[in-house]
């Protein structure tokens, strides 16, 4: 199954105007900087702009095509707000029964007991919502959209208005949502953070249109991207806990191509893990550094060279084993080391994430 | 108080019912309407039906009486329809006070639907709820101080009208006279002890009505 959408709406000063195929599973990301139409995007799918010509269908379903337009209350999806959006009259029981209650029997695959488990609601089912927290009201509000039983979850920045404590509280029942729905999430946002964590597949937007799209890691290691991604360029591999060091609290993570000693995130020997490396982390030398405080340097191949925002700057694109690495580097440096394509040379990881 | 004070009050009463009724059954889908139309028409009809707040009652009575009498086209309308002639009937009464009291139903619903805005309604939509739906499971919930100002403020008013009520309902004791009516036709002859009991009464109603909405105004605030 999978997702087609085709739309274009011209507003006054923008225009949005896109022709995607997205996976019907797994989170697919919109990303984009402020105004590049991604929210606008989410509305057409959810049938919230009456405004916007094209085509959609959804797991073989026609929502809008020519001519036919499904209103957005017999699409089966589900919305997630910025603002949560709860309804202050109801509590939050009856906000989360809300759309359960108007959706066939037969349709209904997500349990309440489920959903309530899964975003830690048990204690605040009698609560109204303006005595709840904001992270509190939107884990209401991605329940309540559950609880639908949707085809498609639909999810516009629902982290955006939280501090960086609620986003870290949600986060996690954002993965478990991840990994044991199988339903598919489109998932605005303008955080490569977020992104990194939770995606797998990613459309890059600017200006209304999508400029590049993919699987996360591959797309994320583009360094010709229309879209500068800046102080937050880099890749995404996934990665897996091979041993923990106790005495130095660090974590070996092997990933298709070698492994990185990292801090020790708390996870088990064994499980699956992402990790991010920030262009600007990466630095290259042609010989391995024998005496020096880097503790990950990898052999890699240079794949290929591109210039940066800034004329200083290159982006090195760098194949280490089955992974790709991103560095960044001065123009000076990268002519001083003579890089080309396929030079073999070593990258030195200065620093990376488990997300 | 006399036999036929109590039949005014008791009509009174009974209009200002029947009215308040119809009022919000008329007023609801037209404050809905002013709350979310744009452009000119809005603009016409919100103007419309703020008039009676400005114009003198029996100029509007006089109108009233003109368009339902047997040659007004309302009139001939009720009349092809079966229902007769209403100047100087009590569904006269009703159809004037709905006109007469429009304003203050429909300011505070169109007031009470705008401050509800359209994220309530997208969500429920997103919720599978159809436009009827939304209306009744979030619209009206949401709303509710809009609705109980303005069915308080409709009876009031309602029992407070002398102008109108005259023009298009005559002063027909048992049918159509009202207690304004009364009250005036007791000053008239100089009844003044008969007349204070029912102008006190009128006076400690509608206080204890407006005060009654400020605190409702207040406790929703």
């Amino acid at each position: 199954m999978t997702i087609r959408a085709r739309f274009q709406l011209p507003y006054p000063g923008f225009a949005l105007d896109v022709d995607l195929d997205l996976p019907g599973r797994g989170v697919t990301a919109l990303f984009g900087p402020s105004g590049s139409g991604k929210t606008t995007l989410l509305r057409c799918i959810a049938g919230l702009e009456r405004g916007a010509r094209g085509q959609l269908e959804v797991a073989g379903e026609t929502w809008q095509k020519d001519g036919f337009f499904l209103p957005t209350h017999r699409r089966r999806l589900g919305y997630v707000f910025q603002e949560a959006r709860l309804f202050p009259h109801l509590t939050v029981r009856r906000n989360l029964e809300f759309g359960q209650r108007r959706v066939p029997t037969e349709q209904r695959r997500v349990a309440s007991d489920h959903a309530v488990e899964l975003l830690g609601l048990d204690h605040l089912l009698d609560r109204l919502p303006h005595g709840l927290s904001g992270g509190e009201r939107q884990r209401a509000a991605i329940a309540r959209a559950l609880l639908t039983s949707p085809r498609l979850l639909l999810m516009d920045e629902p982290l955006a208005a939280l501090d960086v404590g609620r986003k870290q509280e949600i986060l996690p029942y954002l993965e478990r949502l991840h990994d044991e729905l199988e339903i598919p999430v489109l998932y605005v946002s303008h955080a490569p953070d977020e992104v990194a964590r939770l995606a797998d597949h990613i459309v890059v937007m600017d200006a209304g249109r999508a400029v590049a799209q993919g699987p996360l890691a591959e797309t994320m290691a583009r360094i010709d991207s229309p879209v500068r991604l800046g102080e937050d360029a880099g890749v995404v591999l996934d990665g897996r806990v091979a041993e923990r060091d106790e005495n130095w609290h660090l974590a070996r993570i092997e990933f298709d191509g070698g492994s990185l000693w990292l801090r020790d995130g708390g996870h088990g020997a064994g499980q699956r893990v992402r990790v991010r490396i920030l262009a600007r982390d990466v630095s290259i030398a042609l010989e391995p550094a024998h005496e020096s405080s880097i503790l990950n340097t990898l052999p890699a191949a240079v794949v290929e060279l591109a210039g940066e925002s800034h004329p200083a700057v290159m982006l090195v694109k760098l194949q280490v084993g089955g992974s790709p690495i991103v560095a960044r580097l001065t123009r000076r440096s990268a002519c001083g080391l003579e890089l080309k394509p396929g030079r073999r040379v070593f990258a030195q990881i200065k620093a990376a994430a488990l997300v | 108080m006399t036999d036929a004070d109590l039949q005014a009050v008791w009509l009174t009463l009974r209009l200002a019912a029947a009215s308040t009724l119809a009022l919000l059954l008329v007023g609801t889908p037209l404050a809905w309407w002013l709350a979310r139309a744009r452009g000119q028409l809005r603009n016409a009809v919100g103007a419309l039906v703020t008039l009676p707040l400005i114009l003198p009652p029996t100029v509007l009575g006089f109108y009233l009486l003109v368009l339902l009498g047997p040659q007004g086209p309302l009139g001939k309308l009720t009349q092809a329809a079966g229902l007769g002639l209403l100047p100087f009937t009590f569904a006269g009464l009703v159809a004037a006070s709905v006109i007469y009291s429009l304003p203050f139903v429909v300011q505070p619903l169109q007031q009470a639907f705008e401050a509800i805005g359209e994220h309530p309604l997208e969500a429920a939509a997103t919720l599978r709820a159809g436009p009827w739906d939304s209306f009744f499971s979030v619209v009206v919930p949401l709303a509710r101080p809009g609705f109980v100002t303005g069915a308080v403020l409709a009876f009031a008013h309602t029992i407070g009208e002398f102008g109108v009520v005259l023009m298009i309902g005559g002063n027909i004791p048992g049918k159509t006279q009202v207690l304004s009516m009364v009250v005036y036709d007791h000053v008239e002859a100089l009844e003044y002890g008969q007349a204070h009991w029912l102008a006190g009464g009128m006076l400690a109603f509608s206080f204890a009505v407006l005060l009654a909405v400020n605190l409702l105004k207040r406790e929703r605030a």
